[in-house]
């Protein structure tokens, strides 16, 4: 390699590490960081090391050894970080109520007690007679859990630790999924049926014609997100224009429940997504040779058939990215059916706020957030495949 | 009969898209506390409780702050990087490129999760830096593409024609490549701008009660107690975004002049 090439190589390099750097540590370091938290389960580990290891020979039938005892009222004697010993206690306490009173007594009997070795956990609290709780410990101590994903997919461990599926009463995540692959497959149909039509007649209008159509598709793209909820918002209400209007044309009697329901998140979403649908088959239409249809018909083709056989074919490209787009932007929808829907129409988007913002669940926002990011980036993979497919004839 | 069918459907989806955002427009002027026509008599009085009202002064004042931050950090990183895109020799261009573009891909949501944890981990968050940096990581993808368009834009034998002359590497840049590539480095940061004065999820994780955005007050002004200030706020948006889209679709087209004619 010469000099020069080599200089040049190393000034690119330098031009780029800044935002390589920039987005490793404030958008790949994140996203890990949320992976992780859905994966690390440390908080026992860090208060009870010592038990930890005793536990470790502890088959986790009937009592553990007095081993473990020693070890327990060594840990909890020796533990100074108030704020890391209360979450250990909660996060027990949420595998088996009882932990909060049972360990606040047992620290306050470590730390007086003469020799904690020695100490007698029966006479402490008679909760201690029960294995469950030191089976609790045992579950808990691990650094790594799949609690988090399997709960994420109605699953988790039996007490056995085999993966058995949630009774259905405490099942809500796959209702969830499947709600959100409906609604966003409802929106994708929605923008596809209007939006390949639509996109047909632009590329087919002339001048101005074609330039105002676009315009009508760009001018929504460049409205905010938000003023765009809110005008639906707006619209969709029991008084809104469109019930008024209706109302007053004498074509219903009472309003129309148009908000606060699937139907209007359905309405508000094609809205918004509709110009990725038309974009891509529109750039792909435009490519067509004009005297192609012209063509199908003087060879005797009608137009449903020309459509059918020879444009349909045709813009199958751009429908399909599209199609993907759409569907990619929509099931991590969150504004619109946070604002627009109602109670059965909210996401999987809606489920991880709820759980990182309403609970501070970050165990299981980050456990959901990783299903609906690794489905996100492998229908980008895909629909970065597609778009790199051949050029059309005569583009 | 086709014909009649065709222009029936383009003028149904047309107004689909374009309706409901007129429609609120003129709901910012009603004297009214309702949000609905007939609109008993037109005022100003939503336009001055957006400016007198604490909470919405402070979120306008915020989404300038943050919405400059995030512009100024994600166009300078942005366009570095379009810079070194641009080198023919530079390895793994393609998957850089990528990497450039994923924040535009990863759903709001998950992005708010993992930068929430992540800001309360470095002691960033709710504060003004920890907001403008999620910001300007949204950002960044608007201003790679708009730089990368500009600069591909360039004629090489432009920048080649200048070497012959004499002129050395660093004034190549400055006096022919920068110059030509303004236009998109400006579109870029309208780009950049436009998104985060319209980013609300992320802001809803990472930002406090001190930083609420003028998207984010929208938001749940419509959630608990929606009044025409919505509309007003919602006016002020549509006017600044429709205008810097203008200035971007103006610079767009200067900039093929220049390339046209260097």
């Amino acid at each position: 390699m010469s000099r020069a090439s080599v200089r040049d190589r190393s000034r690119a390099f330098a031009l780029v590490a800044p935002l390589v750097l920039f987005l490793a540590l404030f958008f790949v370091w994140p996203l890990w960081t949320m992976v992780t938290a859905s994966v690390v389960d440390d908080a026992v580990t860090k208060v009870l090391p010592r038990t930890a290891v005793a536990m470790a020979d502890w088959d986790g039938s009937d009592l553990p050894p007095p081993a473990v005892h020693g070890a327990l009222a060594e840990d909890l004697r020796t533990a100074q970080d108030q704020q890391a010993l209360g979450e250990a206690v909660r996060r027990l306490n949420s595998a088996v109520s009882g932990f909060r009173t049972l360990l606040t007594r047992t620290v306050t009997a470590a730390r007086e007690a003469p020799d904690p070795a020695a100490l007698d956990f029966a006479a402490v609290d008679p909760r201690w007679n029960e294995p469950r709780f030191w089976r609790a410990i045992k579950e808990a101590v691990p650094p790594y859990t799949d609690r988090n994903l399997l709960a994420a997919l109605d699953l988790r461990r039996d007490a056995g630790g085999s993966i058995v599926a949630e009774e259905p009463g405490a099942a809500a995540n796959r209702i969830i999924m499947l709600r959100t692959f409906v609604i966003a497959g409802s929106v994708t149909l929605a923008c596809a049926a209007i939006g390949l039509p639509y996109a047909m007649l632009a590329a087919a209008a002339g001048g101005v014609m074609r330039a105002l159509l676009l315009l009508a598709v760009l001018v929504p793209l460049w409205t905010s997100l938000l003023v765009r909820t809110a005008a639906w918002f707006i619209l969709l209400q029991q008084e809104g224009l469109i019930n008024r209007t209706l109302g007053s044309l004498g074509i219903i009697d009472a309003p129309l429940p148009l908000i606060f329901n699937r139907l209007g998140v359905i309405i508000a979403m094609t809205h918004v997504l509709l110009p990725f649908m038309v974009l891509p088959i529109y750039s792909v239409l435009i490519a067509v040779p004009r005297n192609l249809m012209p063509a199908a018909a003087s060879l005797g083709a009608g137009p449903i058939r020309a459509f059918w056989r020879v444009l349909l074919p045709l813009a199958m490209p751009g429908l399909m990215s599209g199609c993907l787009l759409v569907f990619m932007v929509a099931i991590g929808y969150y504004i619109t059916p946070a604002l627009v829907g109602g109670a059965n129409d909210q996401m999987i988007s809606s489920v991880i706020a709820f759980y990182a913002l309403g609970t501070a669940n970050w165990g299981m926002a980050g456990a959901l957030g990783l299903i609906l990011l690794a489905v996100t980036l492998l229908l980008y993979l895909v629909y970065g495949r597609l778009s790199r497919s051949p050029q059309l004839p005569g583009a | 009969m086709l014909r009649a069918l065709q222009i029936v459907f383009g003028i149904l989806v047309v107004a689909f898209l374009i309706l409901p955002i007129i429609a609120i427009l003129p709901l910012a002027f009603t004297s009214s506390v309702f949000l609905t026509y007939p609109i008993p008599a037109y005022s100003l009085r939503w336009f001055e409780e957006l400016v007198s009202a604490d909470v919405w002064r402070l979120s306008i004042v915020n989404s300038l702050i943050i919405g400059g931050g995030a512009t100024v950090l994600s166009t300078v990183l942005g366009t570095l990087a379009a810079l070194g895109l641009r080198a023919s020799s530079l390895p793994f261009a393609g998957l850089l490129r990528t990497l450039f573009l994923l924040p535009m891909v990863v759903p709001a949501v998950v992005l708010g999760v993992g930068m929430q944890i992540f800001l309360v981990r470095l002691g960033l968050a709710s504060t003004y830096p920890g907001v403008i940096i999620a910001h300007a990581v949204l950002c960044v993808p608007f201003v790679v593409v708009s730089v990368s368009a500009a600069l591909q834009g360039i004629d090489p034998a432009v920048e080649k024609a200048a070497m012959s002359l004499g002129a050395p590497p660093v004034t190549v840049f400055r006096r022919v490549t920068l110059p030509l590539a303004v236009p998109g480095v400006v579109s870029g940061a309208v780009f950049a701008f436009a998104t985060s004065l319209d980013e609300v999820v992320i802001t809803l994780f990472v930002a406090g009660p001190n930083q609420r955005t003028l998207a984010r007050q929208m938001f749940s002004s419509i959630r608990e107690n929606i009044s025409p200030t919505v509309a007003a706020a919602a006016l002020l948006l549509i006017v600044g975004t429709l205008c810097l889209a203008a200035l971007a679709a103006l610079l767009r087209r200067r900039e093929k002049r220049a390339v046209a004619v260097p």
